[in-house]
């Protein structure tokens, strides 16, 4: 970038403590998990609230991680990977498919479903939430994966992003690749899906973070302890009565939830960015 | 090798009939031409051929086998696209192997087919790269390679060459003729470029709205244009045409605008007191003596282009003559032309074509 006009001078230094300020105002709250995480009981509950990490890092971490307050946090963080990485691929898949479906294949009442498809993004998890339980209920899928991952897996925004994506593919590419003879599901796997991993790299973040932030329906139907996810775990830490709050262990949870999604918007941006250099149309 | 034969060929959207029945046989090696305006339906024709169309009725065979309800990559057909339609995330070698891959082809033999194709294209230091790093005509190239390397029975080109350049059209269409000439395939190529089509046909299909007006080699195409749409078409500048009436007796010919023109060897005798349209190509008069001269054109617009120099303007029989008619004429680059100019014309023999009035069919030929 040494095209770039350099800009010094008074402007850049506002700027930059601008931006330092603002970092600081958003990590501050963080950086006080962490040093909770670092330190005992008494000192968190004895005020002032200690500003320096204490001793116990190690301590803390591995008591949230081997045994946590209902279930260990590995375990819980093990559970949200299963439903994050579900939901991502599983969201992914279908909306493939079912763009796929809608764009290149005329069959009857094409345009209604698709406007069905469309109109359930008025329909948020919440809204429908109680006939969702029935139906797993009945499923017998309480305290499972399936539970977990099934009712999240259709995406109309993910779903309407490919179709977008697949109507600006030329329409000769799908016609060139009949005639070398592809047919449909072989076109679909060699020319569509890697056309597409840019948008599917992109969909990824945003769906795996989507999953692992799930409160709501894990919090509905996992009773088993063994079965929480983290993000609604950590609110399951928090005592019923008056018992005393395991700080420490529930910040050290709070900081390891922390964790997954940024190593994934960090890996993935990787990818991202890769993909929309290489971009090729 | 194959013949292609259409029979009949019709295609509807809808209630709308876009090929109003076409009958067609190309024969083994030939390169028809399908030549035409936008919107007269011969990309359609076309895709009909390729399978990339259902055919709405009529039937289309391919080495003598009904090919109607066949899906294309069972046809043994290639098709070059407009816009190339090359695989942006796959190598030149991929591209060019795709079809083979699907139909698994071993291997080496896939391997050895590419090269031969990339030798013959020029592309052999470029199968590792991707599409979008090549050139124009490097991407054209690729597309013919893709068709080459399947062997199929027949090419099937759609405008290929629409996206290029003025000078790289012209070699690539030479390039072509030759790949075409040297394997000997059956092709069909769609154009609208009138040069396009007169330079690379065996035999021409000018279509207009659906309809084939004509199906001849070029030079009778040129020569004999069976319809006026087909004589417009084909030649630029485009054929002149005056409106014009034959007289009770059948001798000579009475322009509209009060001219009389020789009627040359037309047989007139039985089109008489007919309405007509005389039509003469630009290129088909001369300057000449006012003694000998037919027609006297004002110059009101000049193009030189070097070699000619195009004179348009309007023709007239003298100075108060009463309609005047928009006339152009191809004259020898060396011959300056001013604006307001008068050029006494004179006719080339057997440079008149005539058409019916109402039909607009070509009549009275000697």
């Amino acid at each position: 970038m040494s095209g770039m006009v350099e800009k010094r001078g008074r402007g850049y230094w506002l700027t930059h403590v601008g931006l330092i300020l603002g970092v600081l105002v958003i990590f501050f709250p963080i950086y006080l998990a962490f040093v909770a995480s670092t330190v005992d009981q008494q000192e968190i509950v004895r005020p002032p609230m200690p500003l320096v990490p204490g001793e116990l890092f190690f301590a803390n971490y591995r008591e949230a991680l081997v045994s946590g307050v209902n279930a260990p946090v590995w375990r819980m963080l093990f559970n949200s990977t299963v439903m994050a990485l579900g939901i991502a691929f599983g969201k992914i898949t279908i909306s493939l498919l079912s763009a796929f479906a809608i764009v290149y294949f005329r069959f009857p009442m094409r345009q209604a479903f698709f406007w069905l498809i469309f109109m359930t993004l008025m329909l948020p998890v919440e809204v429908r939430i109680v006939p969702t339980f029935e139906v797993i209920a009945r499923l017998g899928m309480l305290n499972s994966y399936p539970g977990l991952i099934l009712p999240l897996i259709a995406s109309a925004t993910a779903t309407f992003l490919f179709r977008q994506f697949f109507l600006t593919v030329p329409e000769e590419l799908a016609e060139a690749a009949r005639v070398d003879g592809a047919r449909p599901m072989r076109f679909f796997f060699d020319i569509l899906l890697p056309m597409s991993r840019t948008n599917i790299a992109a969909l990824f973040v945003i769906l795996f973070i989507y999953g692992w932030n799930q409160y709501l329906w894990p919090l509905l139907i996992t009773t088993d302890p063994d079965m929480n996810t983290i993000v609604m775990g950590i609110k399951q830490m928090f005592p019923s009565g008056d018992d005393i709050a395991d700080w420490p262990v529930i910040m050290a949870t709070a900081l390891l939830a922390m964790l997954p999604p940024v190593v994934v918007v960090i890996f993935m941006q990787k990818l991202f960015i890769r993909g929309l250099i290489e971009t090729e149309k | 090798m194959a013949t292609i034969s259409l029979n009949t060929v019709r295609k509807s959207f809808g209630k709308a009939e876009v090929i109003h029945g076409i009958d067609v046989d190309i024969a083994d090696g030939e390169l028809m031409v399908i030549v035409g305006p936008s919107g007269c339906g011969k990309s359609t024709l076309l895709r009909m051929v390729a399978g990339l169309e259902t055919v709405t009725s009529g039937d289309i065979a391919i080495d003598g086998n009904r090919v109607n309800d066949l899906e294309p990559m069972d046809r043994n057909i290639a098709m070059v696209f407009q816009n190339y339609a090359l695989y942006p995330h796959m190598s030149v070698f991929d591209n060019m192997a795709y079809g083979l891959k699907i139909a698994r082809t071993p291997k080496p033999e896939i391997e050895e087919r590419v090269n031969n194709a990339a030798k013959l294209l020029q592309l052999e230091e470029f199968l590792t790269r991707r599409p979008r790093q090549l050139s124009g005509g490097q991407r054209q190239r690729v597309a013919m390679g893709r068709a080459i390397v399947r062997k199929p029975a027949a090419f099937l080109f759609d405008e290929p060459l629409s996206n290029l350049d003025a000078k790289l059209r012209v070699q690539m269409r030479l390039e072509i003729k030759q790949l075409q000439r040297s394997f000997g395939t059956t092709s069909l190529y769609v154009t609208h470029d009138q040069v396009e089509a007169m330079t690379l046909a065996d035999r021409l299909i000018v279509m207009n709205e659906g309809a084939a007006e004509q199906i001849d080699v070029p030079i009778r195409v040129y020569e004999k244009p069976e319809s006026l749409f087909v004589a417009g078409f084909i030649g630029s500048p485009s054929m002149n045409f005056m409106p014009a009436s034959v007289p009770d007796e059948g001798q000579g010919l009475r322009l509209d605008s009060g001219i009389n023109l020789h009627s040359g060897k037309l047989k007139l005798g039985p089109h008489a007191k007919q309405r007509v349209t005389v039509g003469i190509r630009p290129e088909h008069v001369e300057p000449a003596e006012i003694a000998d001269a037919e027609l006297l054109l004002t110059v009101n617009a000049v193009e030189a282009l070097g070699a000619d120099t195009l004179a348009h303007g309007s023709i007239e029989q003298d100075a108060d003559g009463p309609a005047r008619t928009n006339f152009a004429a191809r004259l020898p680059g060396n011959r300056n032309v001013s604006h307001g100019e008068k050029i006494p014309l004179r006719i080339l023999d057997g440079a008149l074509h005539l058409f019916d009035g109402q039909s607009g069919r070509r009549i009275a030929d000697s």
